[in-house]
C-alpha cells in the first residue's frame, strides 16, 4: 500500500475522531453544568442520584460504558441495533462519561467561590441567576480553564476508543493498516496525528486562558 | 421618620446565642458608630440589617416598611419582592471590599444601576463620573481591581455602594483590611459623607475616628446593647464597667 493511501485512510478515520471530539465538547461541556446543578441541588433525591451517576462514570472503564450504551438496548430491551447506532452510541457513551468529569470540575469551581461575591452581589440586588451568569460565572470559567484543558486533552486520546464497539476512527483504522502491512508506520502516524490534535488544543486553550488574564 | 428600626432582634448560630436583644433606631442624616469587643455581634447585626442573615426574632424596618414583624409569637418576613425594594433603600461596605475582580472600576460602579435598577446607562455614567472623582479616583475608570491599592479598592466600593442612591449606608469595620497607612483616605472619605448629612451606620474599631464622625456611639457587649449615647456621654462619661473597662483596654 502506497504512503499516500495509507494517509488517506488514516484522514478519514482521523475526521471520524475530530467529529467524536466536537460532538462530546459540545454535549458534555453545557450538560456538565445541568449535571453540576443537580449535585449541589439541595433536593437530597435528587442530589444523592446525581451522586451515584457521576461515581459509577468516574469508577468504571469508558470502554465498558460504550459497550454498555451500545448493546444495553439489544439485551436489556430486545431492540435491534442497526450500524448506524454503533456512532450514536459512542457519542452518547462519551458525552455521559464527559459531562461527568466536567461536572466535578465546574462544581469545584463554583464551591471555591468566595462567599462574598454572592454577599456583595446580594446586597446590590442583583437577582439570583444575575448573580450566577454576571458574577460567578466569568471567573469559575477563569479558575477552571486548566483542569478543563486536562480533560479535553484526555478526550482527545479517549477517541480511540471507540474502536472498542468498531466505528471506523482513526486509530481503528490504523490498526487494520498495520496488520494489513505488518508494520507499525500506520499506527506511528496515528500516533503523530494525535499529538498534534493536542498541540492545537493546548495552543487554544492557552489563548483562552491569556484572554482571561485580564483579571485576578 | 426613622430610615431603620430594629427592634428586640435576636439571633443565634446554634446553640449560641449571638444577639440576644437588640434594639436600635437611625434617623435621617444621622451617623452611628457601633463599637464593641470582637465576637460580641456587631457584624452580624449588621448582616441581620442588611438581609444577609435572617434574625430569629425581632422587627426590622426602614423608612416604616417592614422587613419582619411579629405575629404572635412568630417573626415572619415581607416577601421576595417586598425584601427586593428593601434591599433599594440600603448599602453595605465591606470590611475587604468584594470589588467583582473581573469588572472595571466603571463597571464594578455602573453595572447596578443599569441592570437592576435598569437606569438609563448614560445618566449612570455621569453620575458615576462624578462621584469618582469626588473620591479620588478619577483615571481610575478603566483599571481592574487588582491593579488598585487596598484603600482605593475601598474607595471604589464605596462609589459602588453610593451609585444605587441608598437612603442608608453600613460599614463593617471598612479600614480593617488596609495597611495603616491607608486607613486615613478611607476614613476621609467617610467623614465627607457625614458632612454632607448620609444616614450611616459604622462598625469600627477607630475609637477617635467614631467619637469624631458618630453622632450617637453605641457599645455592644455579648450580644447586647450595653450603653448608647454622644460619643462625649459614653467616651468621656462611661456608665458601665464594661464600657470603661473596654476602653481602659483601647486607651492604655
Ligand atoms: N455564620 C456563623 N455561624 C456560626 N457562628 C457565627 C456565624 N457568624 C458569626 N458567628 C459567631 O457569632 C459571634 C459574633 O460574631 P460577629 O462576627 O457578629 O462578631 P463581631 O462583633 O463582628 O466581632 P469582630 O469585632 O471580631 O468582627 C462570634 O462568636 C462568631 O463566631
Ligand atoms: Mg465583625
Amino acid at each position: 500500500m502506497a504512503f499516500e493511501v495509507m494517509l488517506r485512510e488514516l484522514s478519514s478515520g482521523l475526521l471520524v475522531s475530530l467529529e467524536i471530539f466536537f460532538l462530546t465538547l459540545l454535549g458534555a461541556l453545557p450538560l456538565g453544568m445541568i449535571v453540576a446543578f443537580g449535585r449541589m441541588s439541595k433536593f437530597k433525591p435528587l442530589q444523592l442520584l446525581v451522586k451515584l451517576y457521576i461515581s459509577i462514570m468516574r469508577g468504571t472503564p469508558l470502554m465498558l460504558q460504550l459497550l454498555v450504551v451500545y448493546f444495553g438496548p439489544y439485551y436489556i430491551f430486545g431492540i435491534r441495533l442497526t450500524s448506524s447506532y454503533r456512532f450514536i452510541a459512542v457519542i452518547i457513551g462519551f458525552i455521559l462519561n464527559y459531562a461527568a468529569y466536567f461536572a466535578e470540575i465546574y462544581r469545584s469551581g463554583i464551591e471555591a467561590m468566595s462567599k462574598g461575591q454572592y454577599e456583595a452581589a446580594d446586597v446590590l440586588g442583583y437577582s439570583k441567576t444575575q448573580t450566577f451568569f454576571k458574577i460567578i460565572l466569568p471567573q469559575v470559567i477563569k479558575n477552571i480553564l486548566p483542569s478543563i484543558t486536562n480533560e479535553v486533552i484526555t478526550l482527545v486520546k479517549d477517541t480511540s476508543l471507540a474502536y472498542t464497539i468498531g466505528v471506523a476512527e482513526m486509530f481503528t483504522q490504523a490498526k487494520i493498516i498495520s496488520a494489513a502491512q505488518s508494520s507499525m508506520t500506520a499506527l506511528i502516524a496515528a500516533g503523530i496525528f494525535y499529538y498534534f490534535m493536542n498541540l492545537v488544543v493546548a495552543y487554544v486553550m492557552g489563548l483562552f486562558e491569556k484572554k482571561l488574564n485580564y483579571f485576578k | 421618620m426613622n430610615i431603620l428600626e430594629l427592634k428586640n432582634i435576636k439571633k443565634s448560630f446554634g446553640d449560641l446565642e449571638v444577639l440576644k436583644d437588640v434594639s436600635l433606631s437611625v434617623r435621617k442624616g444621622e451617623v452611628i458608630a457601633i463599637i464593641g469587643p470582637s465576637g460580641s455581634g456587631k457584624s452580624t447585626l449588621l448582616r441581620c440589617a442588611t438581609l444577609l442573615e435572617r434574625v430569629d426574632r425581632g422587627e426590622i424596618n426602614y423608612l416604616g416598611e417592614a422587613v419582619t414583624e411579629c405575629v404572635g409569637d412568630k417573626t415572619v418576613y415581607a416577601s421576595k419582592k417586598q425584601l427586593q425594594k428593601i434591599k433599594g433603600y440600603f448599602g453595605l461596605v465591606f470590611q475587604n471590599f468584594n470589588l467583582f475582580p473581573h469588572y472595571t472600576v466603571l463597571k464594578n460602579v455602573i453595572d447596578a444601576p443599569i441592570s437592576v435598577q435598569k437606569r438609563k446607562k448614560d445618566d449612570v455614567i455621569k453620575e458615576a463620573a462624578a462621584l469618582l472623582e469626588k473620591m479620588g479616583l478619577s483615571g481610575k475608570e478603566n483599571n481592574y481591581p487588582h491593579q488598585l491599592s487596598g484603600g482605593q479598592q475601598q474607595r471604589v466600593s464605596i462609589v459602588r455602594a453610593l451609585a444605587l442612591n441608598p437612603q442608608i449606608l453600613f460599614f463593617d469595620e471598612p479600614t480593617s483590611a488596609l495597611d495603616p497607612e491607608l486607613t486615613g483616605e478611607v476614613l476621609k472619605v467617610i467623614r465627607s459623607l457625614a458632612e454632607e448629612n448620609m444616614t450611616m451606620v459604622i462598625v469600627t474599631h477607630e475609637m477617635q475616628f467614631a467619637r469624631e464622625v458618630a453622632d450617637t456611639v453605641y457599645f455592644m457587649n455579648d450580644g447586647f446593647i450595653v450603653e448608647s449615647g454622644t460619643p462625649e456621654e459614653v467616651f468621656d462619661h462611661p456608665k458601665t464597667e464594661r464600657m470603661k473597662h473596654f476602653l481602659e483596654r483601647y486607651n492604655g
